[in-house]
């Protein structure tokens, strides 16, 4: 159920400090207790630059690693707060911000493979990170190999001595697929290669996939995390800290880092993060099981359905399931599918998800519109598919309008 | 539309010329016009900010508002108000009030030759028998800071409207979420916005909301002639927090509905001050008058004195020593050394704001965590 997230539910387990609700944790977690000028919540450093007493103090700095702050690039105050808020929430080791999602997954491609290296992924998925694997790692001397989605047997059958990633969504989107994530984590380590699952459309909220062995998660924290639509971001988290290293140094080279200013909304959007995951989830739901009794849909994708096909995995690993619903339209071609998204009141047309206003798109207009339909069928779009991001607005609301755009 | 949905939707139209979910936040000060003599919507940012009146709108719409107009504080909007009077006019307020208030109006407003007294709003009969001929605004809070006394606002409304006066509710305890004056004939409300409006704790701003043109271009104007104004980032801010606002008060008032049930049975508290308890003298009224859940505040008497108050509010983890209210963060603090530092003592004594006070602001964490930090350290 949607709504199965008791108080006992909440605690998050593994977190490295202490074992508080989410919603303590979404508030408190990382932050300092006495913070500068006992202001209670956190200042935005703005500074560029950050300077030392004397050059003394740039010796040892260099010489001992000090843990202080250098220049903005190399992180700031404000994004270790938030890095450690989200390791603590996803119960990882650490976690490093990104300026955007695909900056994060890139980042820790780049920083991860060299000329000669194999990537495998689950083919559904965003399809700018299947354009980064295929059109852009191709040009470093990275083979990438797509396996269709949840196909385990296909993916260890693609592992080879010079394989050093396996990557996932999970959910998928826009099918809502979700992977096992134990026997994902399995052929990682029974093959010595690092997985990474794009959690983004789960959040911590729902499933937190280091707990079932994961080494890394990753979210375009422009959605859920970050929460009102209002800032792009996106966040790694590695199980292992040592992990982690290559990818910060690679960050700190390559410069996709948040500004102070971006940080601090993302800081105070997770503030809610606990409140606003409930009210998505319970619309989800609810908007999902309202569509699949409806006479002029044919097919729902919902893991809190159910019918759907990977209900029985998310049920035993998600605590709920997301704003995130998908639907195909009865009968319809893709005009007059598009009838239906330009119905629509509440939810604005537009991409991007996970914020509290809805969002609607029609995936083959937003996402696909340049694919051949040879691809597109080959990737599951098809011309009467919409894709609905449940915002946080009254479930009858939001009901009553797609109610009207599908009968009008 | 349902409340939550107006709180995200209202005042937040997509912007026209490039399709932003989010409108722009306007730094402008100025603006250019069409032509000399000819004025735009908006011509200087002290007289109209389109950051600003987005969400103006939004605090408009959920209060049940025509119009409303957001100030850099809650005393700057509290201080508009009284500027509506005239030397010889009087004002009466409830005596369960903010010390803040308090201070303004026995301070400064009292200066410029308008007489300030208080009575208990709780007691219709008793507060009508201190109005006079003069007296031109009343000015309650429900629930009253720090005591959660709650006023009977339609009753008040009617009081209002029988001697003609002003009828003002500083509605920053209730919150639109909860209680909505305007529907029950008050004539203003007012806002600390810094409060759960923005929720957050971080910003400082005010807000007035009216239900009726004319009070409105009065206020506007005093709003306009002495520029007390919400800045655009702040009012951005404000924006996002509200889009929140109906999820955050639900969770923090039934956290705080189960955190007095559990003080009431404790032996070092004498006394649990909530609206939500049987016990409480205002409780009949407030499920009336209040939807469903009685807000995110409440105040405890402890067993023991001054010192005992300090020790306990000094000595919590989760909850931190801070004055306001209404955020995502649990604070506590000693009415007596804080909050109403700026009541004059035999005021405070008169009613009953005591030394052994204590005020909690109860945020978004967990009922269990909350529940033992409290535990710890009473």
């Amino acid at each position: 159920m949607a709504s199965a997230h008791s108080e006992s539910d909440n605690k998050i387990t593994g977190a490295p400090s202490k074992k508080q609700g989410v919603s303590t944790l979404s508030v408190h977690a990382g932050e300092a207790r006495r913070k500068p000028c006992n202001a209670i919540t956190d200042p935005i450093f703005c500074s560029a630059t950050y300077t030392f007493s004397d050059t003394q103090a740039v010796i040892d700095f260099i010489e001992h690693s000090q843990p202080r702050e250098e220049y903005g690039r190399y992180g700031t105050p404000g994004e270790r707060v938030v890095e450690q808020k989200l390791a603590t929430l996803e119960g990882g080791a650490e976690a490093l911000l990104f300026s955007s999602g695909m900056a994060a997954i890139v980042g820790v491609m780049m920083a991860k493979l060299k000329a000669g290296d194999e990537v495998i992924f689950f083919n559904e998925c965003y399809h700018r990170s299947r354009e980064f694997c295929t059109k852009h790692l191709s040009r470093f001397g990275v083979v990438t190999h797509q396996i269709e989605t949840c196909n385990y047997e296909a993916m260890a059958a693609a592992i080879n001595d010079n394989t050093r990633m396996l990557i996932s969504e999970s959910p998928t989107n826009p099918h809502l697929s979700c992977v096992d994530l134990e026997r994902f984590a399995e052929l990682g380590s029974k093959y010595h290669v690092e997985t990474l699952i794009d959690a983004t459309l789960a959040t911590p909220y729902n499933l937190r996939p280091i707990e079932r062995g994961i080494d890394f998660v990753m979210h375009s924290a422009t959605k859920y995390l970050g929460g009102h639509n209002d800032l792009l971001a996106g966040v790694v988290i590695a199980k292992d800290r040592a992990a982690m290293q290559p990818i910060r140094n690679l960050r700190g080279i390559m410069g996709p880092v948040n500004s102070p200013h971006n940080v601090y909304l993302l800081q105070r959007g997770l503030k809610t993060f606990q409140l606003r995951m409930g009210r998505h989830n319970a619309n989800g739901q609810a908007i999902a099981e309202f569509l699949e009794d409806h006479p002029r849909v044919n097919k729902v994708y919902y893991p809190g359905l159910p019918s759907h096909e990977y209900h029985e995995i998310a049920k035993r690993t998600m605590g709920g399931y997301g704003g995130l619903v998908t639907f195909l339209v009865e009968d319809a071609d893709w005009r007059a599918t598009a009838d239906v998204v330009d119905a629509m009141r509440i939810p604005r047309i537009a991409p991007s998800l996970g914020g509290v206003e809805s969002l609607v798109e029609q995936p083959l207009v937003m996402s696909y519109f340049e694919a051949s339909p040879e691809e597109r069928r080959a990737w599951g779009i098809y011309d009467n598919m919409i894709r609905i991001s449940c915002g946080i607005e009254d479930t009858d609301d939001l009901i009553t309008d797609l109610k009207q755009a599908l009968e009008r | 539309m349902k409340f939550r949905t107006r709180a995200i939707h209202v005042g937040n139209r997509r912007d026209k010329q490039t399709g932003a979910v989010v409108p722009p936040i306007h730094m402008a000060s100025t603006f250019v016009q069409p032509g000399a003599g000819d004025w735009g919507e908006f011509d200087y940012s002290r007289s109209g900010n389109p950051t600003r009146k987005n969400v103006e709108q939004t605090i408009a719409s959920l209060e049940s508002g025509s119009q409303a107009l957001a100030f850099s504080s809650g005393m700057a909007a509290t201080h508009a108000v009284t500027m509506l009077l005239e030397s010889g006019d009087r004002i009466l307020a409830g005596a369960d009030i903010y010390g803040g208030t308090y201070r303004l109006l026995h301070e400064i407003v009292s200066r410029t030759g308008i007489h300030v007294s208080l009575a208990d709003s709780c007691d219709l009969t008793a507060f009508e028998a201190n109005i006079t001929p003069h007296t031109k605004l009343m000015w309650i809070e429900s629930p009253g800071n720090p005591l959660m006394s709650i006023s009977d606002i339609a009753g008040f409304a009617d009081l209002a409207k029988r001697h003609d006066i002003l009828l003002a509710v500083d509605n920053t305890f209730a919150t639109p979420v909860l209680t909505r004056p305007l529907e029950l004939g008050a004539d203003i409300v007012m806002h600390s916005a810094t409060k759960y409006l923005g929720g957050h704790s971080d910003l400082v701003g005010g807000a007035l909301v009216v239900n009726d043109k004319e009070l409105y271009d009065r206020l506007y104007f005093v709003q306009n002639a002495t520029g007390a104004i919400l800045g655009p980032f702040e009012s951005f801010l404000l924006s996002r927090g509200l889009k929140t606002l109906e999820l955050r008060v639900r969770a923090q008032s039934e956290t705080a509905l189960r955190l007095a049930e559990s003080l009431h049975e404790h032996p070092r508290v004498a006394r649990v001050l909530y609206p939500g308890l049987p016990s409480h003298a205002g409780h009949e009224l407030a499920a009336k008058q209040m939807d469903g859940v009685f807000g995110g505040m409440l105040s405890i008497e402890t067993t023991g004195g001054y010192a005992t108050a300090k020790k306990l509010v000094e000595s919590t983890k989760l909850f931190q020593l801070a004055v306001s209210l209404g955020a995502v963060e649990s604070l506590i603090e000693q009415p007596a050394s804080m909050s109403h530092a700026s009541y004059d003592p035999d005021d405070r004594a008169t009613h009953g704001i005591i030394d052994g006070l204590v005020r909690l602001s109860v945020g978004l964490e967990a009922f269990e965590d909350l529940k033992a930090d409290l535990e710890a350290v009473l």
